[in-house]
């Protein structure tokens, strides 16, 4: 089994709460995991970008090569298209719909939007809607990851595990809060990939 | 056996803990913060009382990180590259005086200059001061360097260098933990000169040195890091240092059809290096930041083109190497997916909203208007956002602490008002001594201390001259009636504008200090809090 997924967003939207996740869904069954960052001065309302690889034979670079990414997971639509030179042909992109603006020439949403809808194969998802409706608009970008989930070689049982065992030590609601946000995610991705 | 899932830095604070470590220094840079980070939060650091508390600047750390080894305890220093700048003079002569407890000094290059003002290679700093240098390729190697490299050290006689980039500071993976060595005890150095650099005892250490440099070598081709690799096709061999071995294995899946050399740990193993040229017709070689290996190679007089690398286009020349460049320099097919849209626009790192500096930014420049452009002077920290759009008011942003003075040359040569921006932390790291310079010549100049009350680029550290600003500046001699205290927020924006033109027109030196706390340490306070 191989994941390789490119987690794009902006600094400051939490990206790498995600990649701890699956990173412990990804040990915990002893798979080989590599997990490159952006620390640093882009976390200041820059575009950040995570190259997450996991893999069940040992994995050599830590970052991924053009063109193999199997999923590419934004949780911000005009960061999903920056990556698309890692997209591998038969990769899917998984973005949220809600843009994040910090910068004046933001292109019009609409341009954006049509760019991602004429890929072969993506997931658009208003995930910041979803979240509210799950009872907290906090956990947007674990919708996001149960959009993604349908995309990546995990048992999803493994990838609750990984919530639970992040979410233990904030108490047993936050565990189920975030539970609920990840079925929330997969659930829409499986009606509308 | 337990996995731990760490970054390069983490598992190197964790391999250092369990080399039996008995303190760390450090001031704050990206990407080496995260090792003090760690020490600071974890507990077996916190149950053997392990030094971890953050230091001035650079220097300050390496020289008390040097003291802890003079008693005997193993110690280990981190910083940025710029940050061994910094620490050069201490760094160097320490390996004239030798180490008595292991000294460990981990250097985070960042080649693209992620977040930097240059892409330096440190293994020149290592090569310079003549000790070993190790460079990890994986996460378990830090962790392994870290862990063992005290030990290395003692048996050197002199600090070893634990160099990491960018990649390996800040990418996760599963390492294995071995046991915990016990700490060194209290133990004063054999030889009671040993850290007297008089001239008549700097020649004898210095002799010997030079005559360690045959043991160096010889570690490095014993080392474990190092290795040869045999491969069939000998069309090509390959030098793989640090890093870069990860991408050469991933170009092959693994299976390197070329013999291969694997540098971890530096001097260069010159026997391998040489069975490498003598059994293959072309050398490759890869390198995370600068050509060294490869220029070392090369030489002055060799133009047979044999070796390929940075220097002959091969690879780029600047920048940090990834797994599709390598393959395009191993005449591979690089994939790529599809292009990106022209619709993306750049997104650059900017002041996050509501943060003080831009307060400051904007008052100064309605204040400065009248003078026009190229007045302001700063330095290394958030606040050099402020040369991006919308604000532009800065000029330069150099090296930590050449607001001040660069803003008293200019003054000196006629350029008023000459203005300095430069952040708290910063000032205490290295504005110190340039304020004095500058009171003593009485230059006029007005200087802004933009305090935030952390080090916030890189996460939100304490700042060492916290709640001392004023009187620092009172003791260097400016004249209190010069010093000011104001709150940057919009509602004061009229008297921010007013106090500017105030102290822009004084003929002297100013130090106006607005003071608000960085939002993102505010609001992780009150998250912590709750």
């Amino acid at each position: 089994m191989k994941a390789d997924i490119i987690l794009a967003g902006v600094g400051g939207q939490g990206i790498l709460s995600i990649a701890a996740i699956l990173g412990v869904a990804a040990l915990e069954n002893d798979l080989y995991l590599k997990q490159a960052e952006t620390h640093g001065m882009s976390q200041r309302g820059g575009a950040v970008v995570s190259h997450l690889r996991i893999s069940d034979k040992p994995i050599a670079s830590d970052l991924i090569p053009m063109g193999n990414a199997d999923l590419i997971l934004s949780v911000e639509p005009m960061e999903s298209l920056r990556y698309l030179p890692y997209l591998s042909p038969l990769g899917y992109v998984v973005t949220n719909t809600t843009p994040f603006v910090n910068i004046p020439n933001y292109p019009e949403v609409d341009k954006v939007m049509n760019e991602i809808r004429s890929l072969p194969r993506f997931v658009a998802i208003d995930a910041d809607q979803i979240a509210k409706e799950t009872g907290n608009s906090k956990v947007s970008n674990v919708v996001m990851l149960g959009a993604a989930s349908p995309f990546i070689d995990l048992d999803f049982e493994k990838i609750e595990d990984g919530i639970r065992s992040i979410f233990a030590r904030k108490g047993e609601e936050m565990v189920e809060l975030n539970l609920k946000a990840l079925r929330a995610g997969r659930k829409f991705a499986e009606e509308n990939r | 056996m337990q996995k731990h899932l760490f970054l390069g830095v983490e598992a190197i604070g964790q391999g250092a803990i369990d080399g039996g470590m008995s303190g760390v220094y450090a001031y704050p840079g990206t990407p080496s913060t995260e090792i003090t980070e760690f020490i600071q939060e974890n507990e077996l650091a916190e149950q053997r009382n392990i030094h971890r508390q953050w230091s001035a600047n650079e220097k300050t750390a390496y020289e008390a990180a040097l003291g802890m080894s003079y008693a005997g305890k193993r110690a280990m220093v981190c910083m940025k590259h710029v940050g061994l700048n910094v620490a050069a003079d201490a760094f160097v002569n320490s390996a004239m005086t030798g180490i008595n407890g292991g000294l460990i000094v981990t250097v985070a290059d960042d080649p693209s200059m992620h977040s930097s003002q240059n892409e330096q290679d440190s293994r020149f700093y290592g090569r310079f001061a003549m000790v070993p240098v190790l460079e990890p390729s994986n996460q378990q190697e830090a962790y392994d360097m870290a862990r063992n490299g005290f030990q290395l050290s003692e048996k050197a006689g002199v600090p070893v260098m634990l160099r990491i980039t960018t990649r390996m500071a800040h990418s996760r993976a599963g390492i294995i933990r071995k046991d915990v060595l016990e700490e060194n005890q209290l133990r004063l150095p054999h030889d009671p000169k040993q850290f007297i650099l008089l001239p008549a005892i700097a020649r004898r250490r210095y002799n010997l040195l030079l005559q360690s440099q045959d043991a160096f070598l010889q570690m490095s081709e014993e080392s474990e890091y190092n290795k040869y690799l045999d491969g069939p096709d000998k069309s090509l061999g390959i030098v793989a240092c640090g890093i870069s071995f990860n991408y050469l294995m991933e170009c092959f899946d693994g299976q390197c059809p070329y013999p291969v050399v694997k540098v971890s740990q530096y001097p260069l193993p010159a026997k391998m290096i040489k069975r490498l040229r003598l059994e293959c017709n072309q050398l490759l070689v890869l390198e995370e930041g600068a050509p060294l290996v490869e220029e070392m190679l090369k030489g002055f007089f060799d133009e047979s083109s044999i070796i390929k690398g940075r220097l002959d286009n091969t690879l780029p020349r600047a920048g940090e190497l990834n797994p599709d460049l390598v393959a395009k320099a191993l005449g591979l097919e690089v994939q790529s997916g599809m292009p990106v849209p022209e619709v993306v626009a750049n997104r650059p790192p900017a002041l996050c909203q509501g943060c003080g500096h831009q307060d400051v930014y904007r008052a100064m420049n309605e204040a400065l208007a009248e003078y026009g452009r190229g007045r302001v002077f700063s330095d290394i920290g958030c606040y050099t956002l402020g040369a991006l759009p919308p604000y532009e008011t800065i000029s330069t942003c150099v090296d930590m602490g050449a607001s001040i003075t660069m803003a008293k040359g200019a003054a000196d040569a006629g350029l008023i008002p000459a203005v300095a921006v430069i952040g708290d932390s910063t000032f205490a790291h290295s504005g110190i001594t340039g304020l004095l310079d500058a009171v003593n010549e009485k230059a006029n100049m007005t200087i802004v201390i933009s305090d935030n009350e952390s080090v916030s680029m890189t996460g939100g550290q304490d700042s060492s001259a916290y709640g001392k600003i004023e009187t620092i500046c009172q003791g260097v001699g400016v004249d209190p009636a010069h010093i000011h205290v104001i709150i940057p927020l919009r509602k004061n924006h009229e008297e921010m504008v007013e106090l500017f033109r105030k102290e822009l027109a004084y003929e002297g030196i100013s130090v106006i200090i607005p003071r608000r706390e960085c939002i993102q340490r505010a609001s992780r306070r009150k998250r912590n809090k709750a």
